[in-house]
């Protein structure tokens, strides 16, 4: 068991353990507004008396479950649609190159805070705008892998055995365009924490009461010198949990043998 | 060579053309009526039949398109919700707050990529080699809305070496460059160490060492020179994310640019603005990334001189 690991089960475990938990992440208490660490309330307390720790477990729940749908939509989907073009060609994959590349011409997570901005702060909102930018990615790796590997033999073979369309691209494509796929989705899941977290620091993601840990350092920056800690505990745990996935990515890449990313 | 470029440049304007139909099409997204979310609910009929038409919203989506498509043609952006006044003149207000803080975080990110790359290409699995990898890999971990507070913290309240936030003070360019660059700088050293030792496995560079070459000059003259290219692709590909990171940063530090004008425009839901900023910035990443190819290309004899043959 290696650090990485043990910091990612940790952040699983607070986002799924959250609401079995007693705890009142919305309990103001007046009395210990902004108040620094201390061995009653860990990691202090917010400007409303609301516990930083439990807030950080619910911020924890927030960027896992945006994760999982995100990087879950956006891999299905991309994978869908880049395989069924590299593997069918002709118009399909002519009109499929255009799209991608009209959605790549579209900088980092530009086109994410915009359509979370014209949909409307929420956080299906924020799943939503991650996907339609994210799906783009993950369509064209698949679709790079499939013409890859589409002129092997068994897929000739399998071709010549009179397999289907959907049996070729499901049980002799996938399974050879898998591995970068599942690395790229690992970096995924790292990017989408800091972009669900960007978009709820520009005030796009959870509305208040709810926590993300992006909404809690906007909150936080208004008592920086007062109360630093309000900043530095959520990013401190944002970065603990990129930094894992980060060093897995890396490990996973080099166990599944997949060519750097450049 | 020309060639080359030719299809570059064709297929860099069918991206240019689908960009603005998508960034068009953002606002039938808003949900409901973007009439009813601009005005509220209890708004007079006649003044959502006079915002409808001036947004040309009672037209066709396909007229409106076109109308939308053939105003961008002649450089029209329309004018803004809230201050009434041209969109044109309200970027050209905003453009050298954002090309500044570019240029400075680019700034920033070369002098801290390359040093930190050849130092840890030179002496791989060292001490320095670790060190420039850690910090690279913290670089591109730090989210920017993070390390911007984080700075502030720092430098502005605790040592109050510089300013807050604003672009009135000197130095106050700084600090929001340190937080844009930082992630750059820690992809780039990446980049300039991996090209950098695949190049110095290379036969010319043992002749070059053969011959008597410094250490120095092998790996300036001939190392670096040749792991350029794949640099300079990177770069041009990082450029965008650097306009997009400075939407946040330049929130974080209230910095006059065009990354804050879409954000105050989103908060204020004015919707023409917003279209244009993101407009602006995308066009600004097209044209980035095509000059990157014609450099690329130019840098490259390989291709320079291909197309002769």
């Amino acid at each position: 068991m290696t650090l990485p690991v043990l910091v990612l089960l940790a952040w699983a475990a607070m986002a799924l353990a959250g609401p079995w938990l007693a705890v009142h992440p919305n309990a103001v208490h007046l009395q210990r507004i902004l108040a620094p660490p201390s061995p009653a309330v860990w990691l202090g307390a917010d400007d409303l008396g609301r516990s930083v720790a439990t807030r950080l477990a619910i911020g924890a729940r927030t960027s896992l479950l945006v994760a999982v749908w995100v990087v879950g939509l956006s891999v299905a989907v991309g994978t869908l649609v880049g395989t069924v073009s590299g593997y069918l060609g002709g118009w399909w994959d002519r009109i499929t190159v255009l799209v991608t590349d009209v959605f790549l011409a579209f900088p980092g997570i530009l086109l994410a805070i915009a359509l979370a901005g014209i949909l409307g702060p929420g956080i299906d909102n924020v799943v939503l705008a991650l996907t339609a930018v994210g799906w783009v990615g993950y369509a064209r790796l698949a679709r790079a892998q499939v013409l890859s590997v589409q002129h092997r033999e068994h897929v000739l073979a399998a071709r010549a055995l009179g397999a289907g369309q959907w049996r070729i691209m499901r049980h002799h494509l996938l399974p050879m365009i898998s591995a970068p796929l599942i690395v790229e989705a690992t970096f995924g899941v790292a990017g989408v924490v800091v972009a669900e977290a960007g978009l709820s620091f520009l005030g796009l993601g959870v509305q208040p009461p709810a926590a993300s840990w992006g909404s809690m350092i906007r909150d936080g920056t208004r008592y920086l010198l007062v109360a630093p800690h309000l900043v530095l505990a959520p990013g401190l745990a944002m970065l603990l949990v990129i930094l894992a996935i980060n060093l897995l990515g890396d490990r996973l890449r080099d166990r599944l043998d997949v060519r750097g990313r450049r | 060579m020309l060639t080359l470029l030719g299809q570059r440049l064709l297929s860099a304007a069918l991206v240019v053309v689908g960009v603005a139909c998508l960034v068009f099409l953002l606002i039938h997204l808003v949900p409901g009526d973007p009439v009813d979310v601009m005005l509220g609910e209890s708004a007079q009929p006649a003044d959502r039949a006079a915002l409808r038409h001036a947004l040309g919203l009672d037209e066709p989506v396909g007229v409106q398109l076109v109308r939308y498509l053939d105003r961008l043609g002649h450089l029209d952006l329309g004018r803004s919700l809230q201050s009434h006044r041209p969109i044109t003149a309200l970027l050209r207000e905003r453009l050298p707050a954002t090309a500044e803080l570019a240029l400075a975080s680019l700034g920033v990110a070369l002098v801290l990529a390359f040093p930190l790359g050849i130092v840890a290409a030179v002496r791989p699995g060292t001490a320095w080699d670790y060190g420039a990898m850690g910090f690279s890999l913290f670089g591109v971990s730090i989210p920017n809305f993070w390390l911007g507070p984080v700075l502030i913290l720092t430098f502005s309240l605790w040592l109050g070496w510089l300013p807050v936030s604003g672009r009135s003070a000197p130095g106050s360019v700084v600090l929001p460059a340190l937080t844009l660059g930082t992630a750059l700088a820690a992809i780039l050293s990446r980049m300039v160490r991996s090209t950098l030792l695949e190049v110095l496995g290379e036969d010319y560079i043992r002749t070059a060492r053969a011959k008597g070459l410094g250490t120095l000059a092998v790996v300036l003259r001939h190392g670096l020179r040749n792991a350029l290219l794949p640099v300079i692709t990177l770069l041009g590909l990082q450029l965008g994310g650097l306009l997009a990171g400075a939407v946040i940063t330049e929130t974080v530090f209230s910095w006059p640019g065009i990354g804050l004008l879409t954000v105050q425009a989103i908060q204020q839901r004015d919707y023409p603005v917003v279209q244009a900023c993101v407009l602006v910035i995308s066009l600004t990443y097209v044209v980035v990334n095509l000059l990157t190819d014609f450099v690329y290309a130019w840098a490259d004899p390989r291709i320079r001189l291909g197309g002769r043959r």
